[in-house]
């Protein structure tokens, strides 16, 4: 294809390059450019052929109507859907890092019989996807249905945030620690005093990738929600999607609410969000 | 107080380590005893328990269960006490003539759809990030626009593609496709109709998912030093040549890694298909997935027993995928 160096590139290739990445920049941007445009056009204009990108009669009525139809208690409430998944993301988020961070600085500084038994048995669960125990879960807490608890818990421990860290960990020079360690510090000062600030690019990756899959997280409240007080927001655009008639405009207009939070948190923290994802290639 | 010396000459402590306040000399009564005076093994037990017991609780344990229930008769608020159906269960899901149709067809869709994903989106992901590794301005604004459908949910992706690709002239897709063949195609019925149903749901998954594999393969590729380049260069070495013998074995590794992922992940498809079935018209048959499989046995028919046989076969070829993957990359660190 095309040489990776900057070296011997002219102005038309340089040209061709703008050229070519516009392009393609253009027709994945096409279906993000359709989501906000329909969202702000009347219902008939959103599904009519080509003319569903122009921005005609553009308005906010689609997210008012959303707001309305979507506030009483046989629908459940907009703003109590949005609150839940935020609530979930923030527990998972917060959570995981506290704790999968913990065992990750257990299992790699602190020498103990049966650590390395226990991080084996880490990455042995690493390989397990939360896909094949979402029906024995499913069995198992069937009785916690529709709780709010049994949504995060479970994603809480995570054996490929211990992973994560675990490299991180091992990667910090131990001289520093042992210099705490020396002057008194025991392991929990030695950990939150300073290996924790000294590993902010670990924790905000780990942050970002465990926000991402929590916020789109669709099997598991699949399974354990019927019950529209506590259903996080995606399940509830999936049934939004559903009803008859369908009404498009405001189907896109609750999907940019959807995804505005996660956009949002994207463009802030973009450096983070593609260390992350390729910080989970070291993997190999 | 501060630290001692070596923490300032490591080259991490960038940001001064906060001090260490007085030395409390520790556990002085505690010494005359015998026991070992470093007490790590107690604080590294009590510092992992909560994630591994949480993995334990929610991964293990379920995943085990997974196992005996794929073994017994089991049904979800049956009053009969579950039955032992030794292989009953798996017998059923791949030659009983009337329950192995739809998980032959589920087996077959996720077949079908990892044949084309993997290599389609691995391709289409190591173009991306080679186009994006060059020394250009506003490249990162490039890549933000390849990298943003990651971070939208697939539950409103599927609803996105679900209008795209309506049927009629009313889709955006089929008015397109109107348009530039001067009216002879289009109204297609891209999600209802068996022969396209699949192929929607491929393109908008790659559509959503190729970002991804770029920032990892992108890594991989800004690992390569550029001396490789430059040497080949010289050597009169041309486009083709250098991808093929510098870009190639430079990213090895992190191709593997790709694959492999995409691959488990091709296994893993379910939001989609489980949004655009209940309401967006998507042919069902055409579709279904393990995962979907799964969730319909186990949530609809409540046939935990069956639905927990059918989770076992896919973390079977989700371990098998992942030992190909071992296989296919030890040959290369040996070298």
């Amino acid at each position: 294809m095309s040489s990776t160096t900057g070296l011997t590139r002219t102005p038309l290739r340089r040209f061709l390059d703008y050229a070519v990445l516009s392009v393609l920049a253009f027709v994945f941007a096409l279906p993000v450019l359709y989501l906000f445009v329909g969202s702000l056009k009347p219902s008939d204009e959103v599904l009519d052929g080509l003319s569903g990108f122009l921005p005609t009669h553009l308005s906010l009525d689609n997210y008012t109507a959303v707001l309305d139809s979507l506030n009483s208690d046989s629908t459940g409430y907009f703003w109590r859907f949005m609150g839940i998944s935020l609530l979930l993301a923030f527990v998972v988020v917060t959570g995981g890092l506290f704790v999968n961070s913990m065992a990750a600085y257990g299992l790699s500084r602190l020498k103990w019989r049966g650590r390395n038994a226990v991080f084996t048995l880490v990455l042995l669960l690493m390989l397990v996807p939360f896909e094949s125990v979402a029906v024995p879960l499913f069995y198992l807490f069937n009785d916690q249905r529709n709780t709010l608890y049994i949504l995060a818990l479970p994603f809480i421990a995570n054996a490929f945030s211990v992973y994560q860290f675990h490299t991180f960990f091992r990667s910090i020079p131990p001289s520093i620690e042992e210099a705490a360690r020396i002057d008194g510090a025991g392991p929990w000062r030695t950990f939150f005093a300073i290996v924790v600030p000294m590993s902010k690019p670990a924790f905000a990756s780990v942050a970002i990738l465990t926000f991402l899959t929590q916020w789109g997280s669709f099997l598991w409240p699949v399974l354990m929600v019927s019950d529209p007080s506590v259903r996080p927001l995606p399940l509830e655009m999936s049934v939004f999607q559903a009803q008859l008639p369908p009404d498009y405009g405001q189907t896109l207009a609750f999907g940019v609410l959807l995804v505005l939070p996660v956009l949002i948190v994207f463009v802030f923290f973009q450096r983070w969000f593609v260390q992350g994802v390729a910080s989970s290639a070291v993997k190999g | 107080m501060t630290s001692a010396e070596p923490a300032h000459a490591a080259p991490h402590a960038r940001e001064k380590a906060p001090p260490v306040t007085a030395v409390k000399p520790e556990r002085p009564v505690r010494q005359a005893r015998t026991v070992c005076k470093n007490r790590d093994w107690l604080h590294g037990l009590l510092m992992s328990t909560p994630a591994v017991a949480g993995l334990i609780a929610f991964v293990a344990i379920p995943f085990g269960y997974a196992v005996v229930l794929s073994f017994y008769n089991v049904r979800l608020g049956s009053p009969l006490a579950p039955t032992f159906f030794g292989l009953e269960q798996y017998r059923r899901l791949f030659t009983d003539p009337d329950l192995s149709g739809p998980f032959l067809r589920a087996l077959l869709n996720n077949l079908t759809f990892a044949v084309v994903v993997v290599p389609v989106q691995t391709a289409l992901a190591l173009g991306l990030a080679i186009l994006l590794n060059r020394k250009l301005k506003a490249i990162g604004l490039f890549r933000s626009f390849f990298f943003m459908p990651v971070v939208f949910p697939m539950a409103l992706v599927a609803v996105i593609w679900r209008l795209i690709l309506a049927r009629g002239d009313q889709g955006m897709l089929n008015s397109a496709l109107h348009a530039v063949s001067f009216g002879n195609w289009g109204a297609l019925d891209w999600l209802g109709d068996s022969a396209t149903a699949m192929a929607s749901i491929i393109v908008l998954s790659i559509w959503q998912g190729v970002g991804f594999q770029m920032v990892i393969l992108l890594a991989g590729l800004q690992q390569i030093p550029g001396e490789l380049y430059e040497a080949a260069e010289l050597d009169r070495a041309g486009r083709w040549q250098q991808f093929r013998h510098v870009t190639l074995p430079g990213i090895r590794g992190t191709l593997v890694f790709v694959v492999l992922l995409t691959s488990v992940l091709s296994f893993r498809v379910f939001d989609q298909v489980y949004v655009l079935i209940d309401g967006g018209g998507l042919n069902e048959d055409a579709t279904r997935t393990v995962m979907y499989q799964a969730v319909t046995t186990a949530f609809d028919q409540n046939n935990i027993g069956q639905a927990s046989a059918i989770t076992v076969v896919f973390f079977l070829i989700v371990v098998a995928l992942t030992l190909i993957q071992r296989r296919v990359v030890r040959p290369d660190n040996e070298d």
